[in-house]
């Protein structure tokens, strides 16, 4: 059911884990089957020098959050805030229907976790 | 790499023997049992046959037993049937909040289209039946209670005796599905009490769209496929021969070998219970200890979610089973994990183990090999399991 993609990264997440001095976290819950993600970044001049996740899911969902790491590495804050659940779900060559709503657990965290750097870090 | 199958209540495969009875009777014996030449009534004997092997399988009368193309329609006859047949002398049903879809949907649908009022009864922590519930749930009205023998899901099994008593001294009509125990432990319908009881061909080994349902003698039962006088006149449509032989067949060596499956089956479920209990930390067993089908193991890990894990272990080539939300194609939480009380994320964490013979002590030693990291692995990935190792709430 799932891409050669989706599984790649299932069995081999990329950048998983903490950081636990990150400049910016950001976690969600899913709504539709209650799971999580936690997104954590390091940013350096206005770029994601480094970023881990957490996430408490399906494969799909585990998927999406080291795609999105990946994505995510090495952008400025504002690419990275362009990185949708659809750009997310294509890199993994697709989503099964019903799975479509774990691929936004992973922008979303990725967004909140900029948000917070943002907010902390204003002037 | 080895396939371990531990998935045995979601499908197992025909055996060999109930496969090559079934063969002939897709080419050579072709005939239509309602056909008066010899083509035909050779086919009809050796469908009556089969219908007396199935009987004997619960301790029934061969004219007892209709045949049906599955499990989930001999629940609909059953529930459907009996309910519209007594439905001026009440209309209320009572079924228990974990049964079959086939049945809670069959008693949503008496609700919605025929006026009935259906309850559905809670259980306790280990997904029994409160004999004293049900009396108190037993109104005038009432006409069929409806309550499994076993569930597929956490592997209790009913105090069913208990719960018939209750119903025969209110004179009220009481089915169980006996999907997940017919041939797995001994039944015999008159000991149980039951007026009605639903098998499942598949379950048996056999080969899947067959089923059967046994009526105690004078049940009226309303048709649920209207059609010509097959199964004399109950259910509509020409047999599916090759079915109700395999069916048969699989009744005729489940019975034989009944005993000694279950104790083999018990020694294999009883190792793995203790093996995850000891080799994982933070682990639920669901359903109840004992009273608890042979070849049935079910759990759920904290912090983690059952697809996923299924995935982990499919790369060993262990295939299992779960209830959890993510799995399923609605995307809920399996109903049955949260009538006994699981809380919605533990539920995700959920996996179930059903054997046959075909397993064996060196398979279960290698799932209590793999299943450990693969927990350990998934949590090391889990926000949720951080959170509770750091003694904060989940
Ligand atoms: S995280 Fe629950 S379905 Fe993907």
């Amino acid at each position: 059911m799932y891409s050669p993609i989706v599984m790649d990264h299932f069995n081999n997440p990329r950048n998983i884990g903490v950081i636990e001095d990150a400049d910016g976290f950001g976690e969600v819950g899913n709504p539709v089957c209650g799971d999580m993600m936690s997104f954590y970044i390091k940013v350096q001049d206005n770029v994601i020098t480094d970023i881990k996740y957490q996430t408490f899911g399906c494969v799909a969902a585990i998927a999406v959050s080291s795609i999105v790491s990946e994505m995510a590495k090495g952008k400025t804050l504002e690419e990275a805030k362009k990185i949708s659940k659809k750009a997310a779900a294509e890199a993994l060559g697709g989503l099964p229907q019903n799975k479509m709503h774990c691929s936004n657990l992973g922008a979303e965290a990725l967004a909140l976790a900029i948000a917070d750097y943002e907010r902390k870090h204003q002037n | 790499m080895k396939t371990i199958y531990m998935d045995h209540a979601g499908a197992t495969p025909v055996r060999p023997e109930v496969l090559s009875a079934m063969l002939p009777y897709f080419t050579e014996q072709f005939g239509n049992p309602s056909a008066v030449y010899d083509l035909g009534s050779a086919v009809k004997d050796a469908i009556e046959e089969q219908r007396a092997k199935v009987a004997a399988l619960v301790g029934a009368e061969a004219k007892n037993i209709i045949f049906t193309s599955s499990g989930a329609e001999a629940n609909n006859l059953a529930i459907k049937g009996v309910c519209l047949a007594l439905q001026h002398k009440g209309r209320h049903v009572i079924v228990s909040g974990i049964e079959h879809h086939s049945v809670l949907n069959a008693a949503r649908y008496l609700e919605k289209f025929h006026d009935f009022e259906a309850t559905f009864l809670p259980v306790d922590r280990y997904g029994q039946v409160d004999p004293e519930r049900l009396a108190k749930a037993l109104t005038p009205a009432t006409v069929l209670v409806s309550i499994q023998h076993a569930s597929n899901e956490i592997g209790t099994v009913q105090r069913l005796t208990e719960l018939t008593a209750v119903c025969r001294q209110a004179g009220v009509l009481f089915h169980t599905d006996a999907i997940a125990t017919a041939g797995v432990i001994p039944i015999d319908v008159k000991a149980l009490g039951v007026d009605l009881l639903t098998i499942n061909g598949p379950a048996l080994a056999g080969p899947k769209g067959i089923g059967a349902l046994y009526f105690r003698r004078g049940i009226r039962l309303v048709p649920q496929i209207h059609g010509g006088i097959q199964e004399d006149g109950r259910r509509g449509g020409t047999e599916n021969v090759p079915g109700i032989i395999g069916m048969g067949r699989a009744a005729e060596l489940a019975r034989h070998e009944l005993p000694e499956r279950a104790a083999y089956l018990q020694k294999l479920r009883d190792r793995l219970i203790t093996g995850v209990l000891t080799e994982v930390p933070e682990v639920v067993f669901t359903g109840h200890p004992e009273q608890r089908l042979p070849g049935h193991a079910s759990f759920c890990f904290e912090g983690i979610e059952g697809e996923a894990l299924l995935f982990m272990l499919s790369r060993q080539g262990i295939y299992a089973n779960t209830g959890s939300a993510c799995a399923s194609k609605a995307l809920k939480t399996s109903p049955v994990l949260c009538a006994i009380g699981i809380r919605p994320d533990l539920a995700q964490g959920s996996l179930v183990f059903t054997f046959s013979t075909t397993n064996t002590e060196a398979e279960v030693s290698a799932v209590l090999r793999e299943l450990p990291p693969a927990v350990a692995k998934l949590r090391s990935f889990s926000p949720v399991w951080r959170k509770r190792a750091a003694g904060g709430a989940a």
